[in-house]
């Protein structure tokens, strides 16, 4: 009993210690993947390096998995000094409700309306006229990645677009090659058809869908083009059996399945197994098509905190996040893009260098996290996950569900 | 002296009060925590709550898109294959290991422990050790194809046809020497003298089994039956960790939609008219249960 006593007091006055000397913040977020978890250390070390200390709340299993839990935390009244969500919508009810801060402060005094490019990025974390949130990447779905080693065995060229790789699928079939890889978590079927309306319906088309909710248009024949070329993907993508969007981008690493469609987080999964983009891997932004980048991305919410230390630890832990440097490093090992314009990416690799271009040139769009309700974009999920798993269900009975979705989306 | 007592005693509300006292938490508990949980939620699936709990009323708007929800359908029937093949094959392999069992084999103990230890694994666990055996790429079937029958295949998980009963296969893995255990214990319990009497009387030891004893353990079936169906209802974590309601949606259940719904769609209504259907579902089973196990009783 004495003993335990002691341990107790012991324990007490240590983190007491601890607390004296420099103020923790904790830090939840879904980076686990080996590409997202080096990605994720540049920017503990950032802070750690403000005299602060970061502390590490990774939840594995992806966005979807980790969400609720920050969120019941959250309204919990158990709050974490800062939470990774994407932008968009998914925080906007806990903005409504009053539990997050707002960073107007940090914001101001380092110009963030001025530096972050494109300004969408900004006007997601903006509700009311305040900023919310400091957006930390920029996200972009559109990327079709292939492995050359994958083509080469086939004996068929590293296509070029979208048509080519469905006509060189016949060829990787024969070398016992899967032609497309589709995990099974239900969010890579949803953005690989995304993904596919941008490049085949263009960008009108797709804002006329997800920004006007316009149900005749997502019934049209636009649409239904790109119904046939998901009809064609998911014959593609039979034999993919894994779960995890890292496993699948593993089958592409190692040369089993030819070609992934996925955002730019893959990058960091290829940068980890060493290989390098042009020679052992090729990216296509816009599946080749249509090159436009979608600008959602990932960003920190300070959930709002009675500890005056913490709070302001949030406001360093803000200013961080944004630095240069923090920017350069936390993306060139996470793939992504920064949302600075000014800052140096000498560094930068093949596929990051596209994309950067696309960016300079304006060719963007917003993200479906940007537009659709955490709803719409569930709905969305089970839908895709069903048709591209099943392939008795035909394009025209998918197109009809969906405008369903989208007459119904807010 | 006893009359007096009798008439001084305080209303039926006091008697045995230090008892009733103690039970004060627990009462509390149920009709706070059950009973009000129970209510909030009914009440708030007429509402269209998204992130945060709203009282702003819609009738049965939730209802209508649950059942016209192709993923709730498909839920509701993978769980009634599921129910009905769990609860027949856990009872029945359970049964059977444990007359097994009580033929005074040796090594009991040792057979016991193996049965029984799957049961000390958590769900997830379970499903990703099930997840691995039933992968095409490295587990039963790629086995199976090494060793020189090239043509097998069995790849439950990833078949949209037959993926609940490669689910069905980890549940029964993970329960049935659960099972066994109660039966065993419900064998035990069973006199001597009885075996004794229905051998002297020459009847095979199967009829004895069929029309003598199982009869006899009418409550530990119960007993059973109970804890089978509350684990077949509030399926989950094993969805989740062996298929995570895939391929496509082909092994959904009921718990994984009200999850989903509740917190990654963030559209707290629908999960809770989804959770509502649940428990009329459980209640359409357990009211007229309850009624012939414990209101015939009374009248017998």
């Amino acid at each position: 009993m004495k003993a335990l006593r002691m341990i107790l007091v012991a324990a007490t006055a240590l983190s007491a210690a601890t607390a004296a000397s420099a103020t923790d913040l904790e830090v939840t977020h879904w980076w686990t993947s080996g590409g997202e978890a080096a990605a994720v250390a540049e920017l503990a070390k950032a802070f750690d390096a403000t005299g602060n200390h970061w502390v590490d709340g990774a939840i594995a299993g992806s966005g979807g998995t980790a969400r609720p839990i920050m969120i019941s935390r959250i309204t919990g009244g158990d709050p974490m000094g800062a939470t990774q969500f994407n932008h968009g919508r998914q925080a906007e009810e806990l903005v409504q409700a009053g539990l997050m801060r707002d960073l107007e402060s940090v914001a101001e005094a380092e110009h963030w309306r001025d530096i972050i490019r494109p300004s969408s990025l900004l006007d997601s974390c903006t509700i009311d006229g305040k900023i919310y949130c400091a957006p930390v990447n920029i996200h972009s779905w559109q990327w079709l990645w292939l492995s050359n080693a994958a083509f080469d065995k086939a004996g068929v060229a590293v296509p070029k677009n979208w048509d080519e790789f469905v006509a060189a699928a016949p060829a990787l079939e024969k070398a016992g090659i899967i032609p497309l890889a589709v995990g099974g978590q239900p969010w890579q079927a949803a953005g690989a058809f995304d993904v596919l309306m941008v490049a085949i319906a263009g960008k009108d088309t797709f804002y006329k869908v997800f920004k006007d909710k316009d149900a005749d248009v997502a019934a049209g024949p636009e649409i239904a083009k790109v119904f046939k070329a998901a009809d064609d993907a998911r014959k593609m993508s039979k034999g993919t059996n894994v779960q995890d969007w890292n496993q699948a981008t593993n089958l592409v690493i190692t040369g089993k399945a030819g070609g992934q469609i996925m955002g730019d987080w893959a990058q960091g999964e290829f940068a980890l197994a060493g290989q390098v983009a042009g020679k052992d891997y090729t990216c296509l932004p816009g599946l080749g098509v249509n090159e436009i980048i979608s600008t959602g991305g990932d960003a920190f919410y300070f959930p709002k905190l009675d500890d005056p230390e913490k709070s302001k630890a949030q406001e360093v832990l803000a200013s961080t996040l944004l630095a240069p440097a923090t920017q350069v490093a936390f993306n060139l090992k996470k793939g992504s893009l920064p949302v600075r314009g000014d800052v140096d990416l000498a560094a930068a690799n093949d596929c990051m260098k596209k994309g950067l271009e696309i960016l300079q040139k304006g060719n963007v769009i917003e993200g479906t996290d940007q537009l659709l309700s955490a709803d719409s974009q569930k709905q969305k999920e089970d839908l895709f996950s069903e048709f591209f798993a099943n392939p008795s269900m035909t394009p025209e009975d998918a197109q009809k569900r969906f405008a369903d979705i989208i007459a119904s989306a807010d | 002296m006893t009359e007096q007592v009798h008439a001084r005693r305080p209303s039926q509300l006091l008697r045995n009060l230090n008892s009733k006292i103690a039970s004060i938490p627990m009462i509390l508990t149920a009709s706070v925590v059950f009973f009000g949980g129970t209510i909030w939620t009914i009440v708030y699936s007429f509402t269209n709550s998204k992130l945060l709990p709203r009282l702003k009323w819609v009738g049965l708007d939730q209802y209508e898109r649950l059942w016209s929800a192709p993923r709730w359908i498909i839920s509701i029937e993978n769980l009634a294959i599921y129910g009905i093949l769990s609860l027949i094959f856990s009872l029945l392999i359970g049964f059977v290991l444990a007359a097994f069992m009580d033929q005074k084999i040796r090594f009991e103990n040792t057979f016991r422990t193996i049965f029984l230890y799957p049961f000390a694994l958590s769900f997830i666990v379970t499903g990703l050790v099930w997840q691995w055996i039933l992968n095409p790429d490295f587990g039963v079937q790629s086995i199976v194809r090494s060793l020189g029958w090239t043509d097998f295949t069995f790849n439950p998980l990833y078949t949209q046809s037959i993926v609940i009963y490669g689910i069905l296969i980890a549940a029964l893995w993970q329960g049935t020497g659960l099972v066994m255990c109660l039966m065993l214990a419900g064998l035990r319990g069973i006199d001597e003298d009885i075996w004794k009497a229905a051998r002297v009387d020459g009847i095979p030891m199967w009829k004895t089994y069929v029309f003598v004893i199982i009869p006899m353990m009418r409550p530990v079936f119960i007993t059973t039956l109970v804890i089978i169906a509350s684990g077949i209802v509030r399926v989950y974590d094993l969805v989740v960790a062996q298929t995570s309601g895939g391929p496509g949606i082909a092994s959904e259940v009921p718990a994984k939609y009200v999850y989903d719904y509740m917190f990654q769609a963030q559209n707290l209504g629908q999960g809770f008219a989804a959770s509502t259907m649940m428990l009329i579902t459980v209640s359409i089973v357990i009211i007229p249960w309850a009624f012939l196990e414990f209101g015939g009783k009374k009248r017998g």
